[in-house]
């Protein structure tokens, strides 16, 4: 299969690949969104602890 | 063998559970992200194209993954606010808050992706047949459920609103998935049924169970990611106590 038939989709290039760009930047932008977030969380200094010490002193 | 008694009640605290999650993140979203990868790979190289539509069908890949998340996330994310509101469990409704968001935007990818898979096949982006109007219904409920939220500002009273409102769209999921027996739709039935044998091609079906999959583990590591976010801002308080007492 030639590369421009791949990218051409019999024609439904524009509903195919339209599709995946959307999907991409939907769960991407989640993702980026997210971590945006959580980025500016910890500018702030709200951290939690990352393992569970009362586990030991109790 | 000795039983070693686990409490399980101390994971409940939203502080306690907070580093589990983090731990937990990796172990989802690198499978996810190789099944996306393999996912797309058997689906737009592997598999041929379809007797009827072409290429055109490979939005199938995307669009029926995306349709069953939002339905999957929807009942797990009333089920944990209901969990929230019966047993007074802060962190199962915090679960929910965190779901509520990845649902709506695999509500949002189904009705997109299906307006773009409706055009070149149906000649219409839209028509408001029952599946894709309860479809537009859940999206409804979703954002419902997520400005309800927003807009009352104590969050245990938040939690318990949500819960009522998730609990009662609960009876829109049956009405979705049962909609192309019930009602003469547009919307094609059922490609997969338990029951039945599938009516795909093998490499269709694996491209397609792929990417559900790879949809289920992507919410599983998003969604214990969003629920770090959410306890820091909702337990703060708490930690700063912790703080200044040691």
């Amino acid at each position: 299969m030639k590369l421009s038939e791949f990218f051409s989709m019999g024609g439904y290039a524009f509903y195919v690949w339209g599709s995946y760009l959307v999907a991409f930047i939907a769960i991407g932008g989640e993702v980026v969104l997210l971590w945006r977030r959580r980025h500016a969380q910890k500018q702030a200094g709200f951290v939690f602890p990352e393992s569970n010490t009362d586990e030991k002193t109790s | 063998m000795a039983k070693r008694k686990i409490n399980w009640y101390k994971y409940a605290s939203p502080v306690n559970f907070y580093p589990i999650a983090g731990r937990m993140i990796p172990w989802f979203a690198i499978p996810a992200a190789i099944l996306f990868v393999i996912g797309l790979y058997v689906g737009f190289i592997k598999a041929p194209p379809d007797f009827q539509q072409g290429e055109v069908y490979r939005i199938i890949f995307i669009h029926v993954p995306a349709a069953w998340m939002g339905m999957f996330l929807y009942i797990i994310m009333a089920i944990y606010a209901g969990i929230g509101w019966a047993f007074n469990a802060r962190l199962s409704s915090m679960m929910a808050s965190s779901i509520s968001i990845t649902g709506a935007m695999f509500t949002f990818l189904s009705l997109v992706t299906g307006s773009l898979w409706g055009k070149p096949t149906w000649g219409t982006w839209w028509v408001w047949d029952a599946r894709m109007t309860s479809t537009l219904i859940l999206m409804f409920l979703y954002i419902g459920f997520i400005s309800l939220q927003a807009a009352i500002d104590d969050p245990r009273r938040a939690d318990r609103a949500g819960a009522v409102l998730a609990l009662v769209g609960v009876i829109n999921i049956p009405i979705i998935y049962f909609s192309v027996q019930w009602w003469n739709t547009l919307h094609q039935g059922a490609t997969i049924r338990i029951l039945n044998k599938p009516t795909m091609a093998p490499p269709m079906l694996a491209a397609m169970l792929i990417m559900l999959a790879a949809c289920w583990l992507y919410s599983i590591a998003i969604v214990l990611y969003r629920l770090r976010c959410i306890i820091v801002e909702r337990e703060r308080s708490a930690l700063q106590v912790a703080a200044a007492a040691a």
